[in-house]
């Protein structure tokens, strides 16, 4: 029934020496989030004299702006200042890869529908908010293009497509004795972070400090600094903790924080910006719509023989992070499948709407959704069982070779899918719903277990690097810090337990603090699920530059062999001699031995030829398996899912409770991306779905009733942080057995017929599938 | 005559004079109060992030009511107590804390805040029977969480409020009635002047009145619709005429054949009474938007509002309701179906409010269903809304009341599929037909952000239908994923 049992397991780590690691602690401010005590950047002691912001946004999509009379919103009450483009006083762009396209103000025309244009600047959020709606912006209007067909009619790309190729696709395709095409499309995804976009600018001398939700502290940085003509060294970002991100404040929060920090030096007075709800989800990017379109060949068994797939994504109007998005889309297109022979070609869509950007998964989702309903096509074309279509494609002996040229050498799927199949019952269950069908005439169930596997580190490669920065007090205190940012992912109390494990101290004398960039410069993005593994290792490896100090001094001091020397309960144990903690420190101190350190961390072994689109960009995959059974409702489209059984590998977990908490939370956004959450803009390229009362993201009662979540215990074969593995994004994916399991059940009205179901399986959708496997 | 507002704060007595008469309670705790904890998610009463509890004392019953500060006005909270979250914790966790704690019911923390006030709500909500998943998921379908997938929390819930309340606000009610009766009074309230003011009748002789004088005023029963005007389109409403004060206007008159439901009876306080008409009626009143909504949200505003998705009319259409409006001393009476004059418009002269609306109970040949399909189970807004009243003379059909939202731009009645289900065979499908392509030629429905025009057709139609294999005998087990009447007649 509940997962609790698991979560509250005190310690799977086997290894018993741990005392921090591995343990299921509690997130470090879960006291303060209950009491609502645990501060968001809105929560931050405004300064006194703080004005407010909003944006006023462009009325139309695409076009020249032709004038911009802002006489009725600088003569509004309150208003202290108006902004447009001309008083940027440097860079005009937050694009994260210096692309020039993102404009912070829009300056000569607009590309998406709402684009901010100019920037209020009053007493209160209120009288800004209001002010904003007077501005009167003429555009010279063009017919936007929307949608991902639109652009493709139009060829409208907004970076040059990119292929991977292995084999010859088109001579095993012309060989295989069975083929099938079809095309899919995937909807977007809306992040829907609990808080919305927010950054409180305060003016120094001849430096800028900007409180910020953000992912990215050091871009936000960088795109200030050039923003104002300031250098890097002028400009501190600092963010305790974010009400959420998902890839959603990575790049996103960087402009509000521009336009906090430029009314801020235009004004000399602190300014915040903190978006509406509705203005958040009009102005900021998305997960990227996909449509995929393949052929495919295989076997009499059901094996895949080749595979050509187009993947075409919906960029938006700008580049942001597209390149690397559809780049993992193409390296997630083999899911956890051999592909002998395979085209893979992204289509990069310029369309006039908000530019699409990071969202949990990157890509990977997506790419995975077409080779997924690929193999549904071969067990529905061939009347076998989708699952074992599924395994007879896994990666296996001489068969692991994937389409970019890395070998899968830590391949765990076949024993994690063959456990879960036990555990959920599947072949049971999948006789009891084919019974259940054949006698229900309104009703269908469907069932699907389908795998996970999810490459780690940045495909980026210099971006996998980590720094931290610990100081240890003389009273036996520890403040830690590191380039990392906690958005609920519970990372800082991961680190922290590992830095309490390597001191031999309690987790309470670690002192968690703010990332800030004064404190650890040129970080990575907290992103790609990569916070733990990257921020654990470069804050142990500050806590061991400073331990090294200590054992050589107590090496020295009481003449005992360094090897001797540990460690644990709060003291040293030097020999058979134990010292507080504290004294050593005290005592190390008097000796004038530093003990503060930074630390630092490159991920090993990554390689990357873009040219030849072959390497290693992962340092291990993550994996896991979900098996989903649902209900639909055939008059209506309705559906309810009954059970959910997942067995996820997170390695050895660092800590269980947290990483069940990914999982969970992980699984229910996917389900909730294929199902219920749909994106829909009308032919203005305005989006419609802009507020919670018209886009749905789960909420409680569509949590299974039934939902079982086991971690597949097995160390890393890589040497990351204690051998765990990354948790951030795989578990998302696993909301695709949800999506499999629906055209499951629609499959059931039709057995033998292609199952047309797009996402998200909206009532709507699913119904219209419905229709389509039974009217012709 | 009252010229400020009252309320308590942390025991204490807190007096509002000059404040905007639409000033948010949300607004008036962050900005005026300084008191953080509560958090905006949304601005528009959808993700719960903002949730305060209002306790009360009403019949001698110390009540606990989780609303959404973000869209309610700091005027409705007069004669209340305003508990926040910054106030539970008290030397110690509160037990709900604790088990949110326990049970890992936060990562980033930012729901947490509205969770853990919805969970004080049930944590004092009366209880019948054990509580379960199902009634926790009810208790909070009207937060949001982001984060965690919702188990830990409804497993936070299940710990913490089963036994009966022992936390400290249990421990002061009988001084909290003291000090909530000393701020009860009969007094008008007016706060402001005769341009700009937050009234609050006492009366309805002085609703009657005031709305007479301010016929351009707007009348504020729950603001789960006003207050968005509000948040989202910064609309200036200044003079307000809020109906929570007004004595008798929440009156529930339950007789044989009917049940009058006044203006500002709240959808949570006629959920038994709808339930006990049809279990139809009761899971659509459990589905209404959240608890937080539902709470302070009223039939009479969903009435008068006027929407075209909005949930009861139709159901109150299907089953024959007459809407009571009162103007001055002079009340009249039309059926509800005619008060929806064109989108936008209603049959509501200036100065006129609604008084009551009375529902006709179901006779013994009557066979009612409603279905509302939506592209989220709970609290969402319909796509389509359709409601069937069938009087049978044993197999046949002798009348049918049908009436759907969603489908034009009023709730409208289906005349053609009325006309066309006199005398069908409810045992032989093949004499539905006729009305299966009536209701296709009733509506002519639009395209929107909730459904296509097609998939309402498509949706109308088989909602027919499957009213009728339903009234045909075929058990819900067998035609709904969820709702099944079987289990709601056995109590779920
Ligand atoms: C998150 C959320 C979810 C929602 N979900 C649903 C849903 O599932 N189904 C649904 O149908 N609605 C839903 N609504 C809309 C809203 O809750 C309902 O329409 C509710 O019944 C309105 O009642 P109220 O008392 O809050 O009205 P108010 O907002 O106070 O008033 C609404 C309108 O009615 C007028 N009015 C109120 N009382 C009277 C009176 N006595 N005489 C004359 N005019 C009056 C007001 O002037 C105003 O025009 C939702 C709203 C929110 C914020
Ligand atoms: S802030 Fe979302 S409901 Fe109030
Ligand atoms: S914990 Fe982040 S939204 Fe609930």
């Amino acid at each position: 029934m509940s997962v609790a049992e698991v979560a509250q397991a005190p310690n799977v780590v086997a290894e018993a020496a741990l005392r921090s690691v591995g343990v299921a602690t509690q997130h470090d401010s879960a006291v303060r989030h209950v009491c609502g005590s645990a501060a968001y950047v809105d929560d931050v002691r405004e300064p006194e004299g703080t004005l407010h912001l909003a944006v006023g946004g462009a009325p139309a999509a695409r076009g020249r702006l032709k004038a911009i009379d802002l006489a009725a919103v600088r003569a509004a009450p309150g208003v202290v200042r108006v902004l447009t483009a001309a008083d940027i006083p440097g860079r005009n762009d937050s694009s994260p890869v210096n692309a020039g396209d993102d404009p912070i103000l829009a300056a000569d025309s607009v590309a998406f529908h709402h684009q901010a244009v100019f920037l209020v600047v009053a007493q209160t959020r209120d009288a800004a908010r209001r002010a904003a709606k007077l501005g009167k912006i003429d555009i010279e209007a063009e017919r936007p293009l929307v949608s991902v067909d639109d652009a493709l009619a139009a060829q409208s790309y907004v970076l040059p497509e990119y292929t991977f190729l292995t084999g010859e696709p088109e001579a095993a395709l012309a060989a295989s004795p069975h083929r099938v095409s079809g095309s899919l499309r995937i909807g977007g995804q809306e992040h829907f972070y609990l808080e919305g976009q927010v950054a409180l600018a305060v003016p120094g001398e001849d430096d800028m400090l900007i409180y910020s939700s953000t992912q990215h502290p050091s871009e936000l940085q960088a795109i200030v600094a050039h923003m104002l003509h300031l250098p890097a060294a002028a400009v501190t970002v600092e963010v305790r903790r974010m009400g959420g991100a998902f890839g959603g404040k990575e790049t996103q929060a960087a402009q509000w924080a521009a336009l906090a920090a430029l009314a801020a030096r235009l004004t000399g007075r602190p300014c915040k910006m903190r978006l509406d709800r509705d203005d958040d989800m009009i102005m900021t990017g998305k997960r990227h719509d996909f449509r995929a379109d393949y052929t495919a060949g295989f076997d009499g068994d059901g094996r895949i023989t080749a595979f050509d797939v187009m993947l075409a994504s919906r960029c938006g109007y700008s580049a942001d992070l597209s390149a690397s998005i559809n780049d993992r889309a193409m390296f997630h297109a083999d899911n956890g499948y051999y592909l002998p022979a395979a085209r893979i070609v992204t289509k990069r869509t310029k369309t006039h709407t908000v530019s699409n950007t990071a969202f949990r998964g990157f890509g990977g989702p997506q790419g995975m959704m077409a080779v997924e309903r690929l193999i549904d096509d071969i067990a529905w074309s061939l009347g076998l069982d989708p699952l074992d279509v599924r395994k007879r494609n896994l990666y296996g002996d001489g068969r692991d070779v994937t389409p970019y040229g890395m070998r899968v050498t830590d391949n765990i799927l076949p024993e994690l899918i063959d456990t879960l199949e036990r555990t959920s019952d599947y072949r049971t269950r999948r006789r009891a719903i084919a019974a259940f069908n054949s006698a229900s005439p309104y009703l269908k169930r469907g069932i699907a277990l389908t795998p996970v596997k999810f490459g780690i580190s940045f495909t980026t490669t210099h971006l996998n690097q980590a720094g931290a920065l610990v100081h240890v007090y003389l009273d036996g205190s520890v403040h830690l810090n590191h380039g990392g940012t906690e958005m609920g992912q519970g990372l800082f109390v991961k680190v922290a337990q590992v830095v309490a494990e390597e001191f031999g101290i309690d987790l309470a004398q670690v002192k968690i603090t703010p990332t800030s960039t004064a404190k650890v410069p040129n970080t990575s993005p907290t992103a790609a699920s990569s916070g733990a593994d990257m921020n654990s290792m470069a804050a142990r490896d500050a806590a061991q530059t400073i331990k090294g100090r200590l054992i050589a001094f107590a090496a020295e001091k009481y003449a005992t062999p360094p090897e001797l020397i540990s460690f644990r309960d709060s003291h040293a144990l030097i020999g058979n001699r134990l010292v507080p903690f504290a004294q050593i420190l005290r005592e190390a101190y008097l000796a004038r031995v530093s003990l503060s350190s930074t630390g630092f961390y490159r991920t090993p072994d990554l390689h990357w030829d873009p040219g030849k689109g072959k390497g290693r960009p992962f340092f291990y995959f993550a994996y896991g398996a979900a098996c989903s059974e649902v209900i639909i409702d055939t008059l209506t489209g309705e559906m309810k899912v009954a059970r959910v059984d997942i067995l996820h590998d997170v390695g050895r977990s660092l800590n269980p409770a947290i990483d069940i908490g990914q999982i969970e939370g992980g699984f229910v956004q996917g389900m909730g991306w294929l199902t219920c959450e749909e994106l829909v803009y009308d032919q203005a390229g305005r989006l419609l779905t802009h507020a919670p009362s018209t886009y749905k993201i789960p909420c409680a009662s569509d949590v299974p009733p039934d939902f079982r979540i086991a971690l597949f215990d097995a160390a890393n074969r890589e040497d990351t942080i204690y051998r765990s593995k990354a948790v951030g994004e795989p578990p998302l994916m696993l909301g695709i057995s949800v999506f499999a399991a629906i055209a499951d059940a629609i499959h059931s009205l039709a057995p033998g017929k292609r199952v047309p179901l797009d996402a998200p399986a909206t009532p709507e959708s699913i119904l219209h599938a419905i229709h389509q496997v039974t009217q012709d | 005559m009252r010229n400020e507002i009252r309320f308590l704060r942390g025991g204490r007595e807190v007096r509002l004079s000059g404040f905007s008469p639409t000033l948010t309670l949300l607004d008036y705790l962050r900005l005026h109060e300084r008191a953080l904890g509560t958090k905006e998610g949304c601005a528009e009463g959808d993700c719960g992030a903002c949730t305060v509890v209002l306790r009360r004392c009403v019949d001698g019953h110390v009540t606990y009511a989780p609303v959404n500060s973000c869209i309610l006005f700091a005027g409705q909270a007069d004669g209340a107590e305003v508990i926040a979250v910054d106030d539970l914790a008290n030397g110690g966790l509160h037990p709900v804390q604790q088990a949110m704690v326990e049970s890992h019911g936060s990562q980033c923390g930012f729901c947490t805040p509205g969770f853990v006030m919805a969970l004080f709500g049930l944590y004092h909500a009366p209880r019948k029977g054990p509580l379960t998943r199902a009634a926790v998921n009810d208790f909070i379908a009207g937060n949001l969480c982001r984060c965690t997938g919702y188990r830990p929390i409804v497993d936070a819930a299940l710990a913490a409020c089963t036994a009966p309340p022992q936390d400290r606000f249990a421990e002061d009610e009988p001084e909290a009635v003291r000090r909530l009766a000393a701020l009860a009074d009969d007094a008008d309230v007016l706060v402001g002047d005769d341009r700009r003011f937050f009234a609050a009748p006492a009366s309805i002789a002085s609703l009657a009145d005031i709305y007479a004088s301010h016929p351009d005023a707007v009348l504020v029963s729950g603001a789960t619709d006003v207050g968005l005007w509000i948040t989202k389109q910064l609309r200036d409403l200044p003079k307000i005429i809020w109906l929570g004060r007004v004595r008798g206007l929440d009156a529930i008159s339950d007789e044989p054949d009917a049940v009058t439901f006044g203006a500002t009876v709240t959808h949570q306080a006629a959920m038994p009474h709808l339930a006990a008409i049809d279990p139809d009626l009761g899971a659509l009143l459990r589905r209404f938007a959240g608890r937080q909504v539902r709470t302070v949200g009223t039939i009479g505003g969903n009435i008068a509002n006027g929407s075209p998705i909005g949930d009861t009319p139709p159901a109150l259409i299907a089953l024959g309701s007459t809407l009571i409006l009162q103007q001055g001393d002079t009340t009249r009476t039309l059926p509800l179906e005619d008060f929806f004059i064109a989108y936008g418009r209603q049959d509501r002269r200036p100065g006129e409010f609604v008084r009551a609306v009375r529902v006709a109970k179901l006779g013994p040949d009557d066979c009612f269903r409603c279905y509302k399909i939506s592209k989220r189970f709970d609290s969402d807004i319909s796509a389509v809304m359709g409601a069937f009243r069938f009087t049978r003379n044993g197999d046949h059909i002798a009348a049918a009341r049908i009436a759907f939202g969603g489908m034009a731009a009023t709730p409208r009645r289906a005349a053609g599929a009325e006309a066309a289900l006199a005398g069908v065979r409810l045992s032989d499908p093949t004499t539905w037909s006729a009305a299966l392509t009536a209701v296709d030629a009733d509506f002519s429905p639009l395209d929107d952000q909730r459904g296509s025009a097609r998939y309402r057709r498509d949706t109308a139609r088989a909602l027919l239908r499957k009213a009728l294999i339903e009234a045909a005998g075929t058990p819900t087990r067998e035609t709904r994923v969820v709702d099944i009447r079987e289990d709601a007649v056995v109590g779920r």
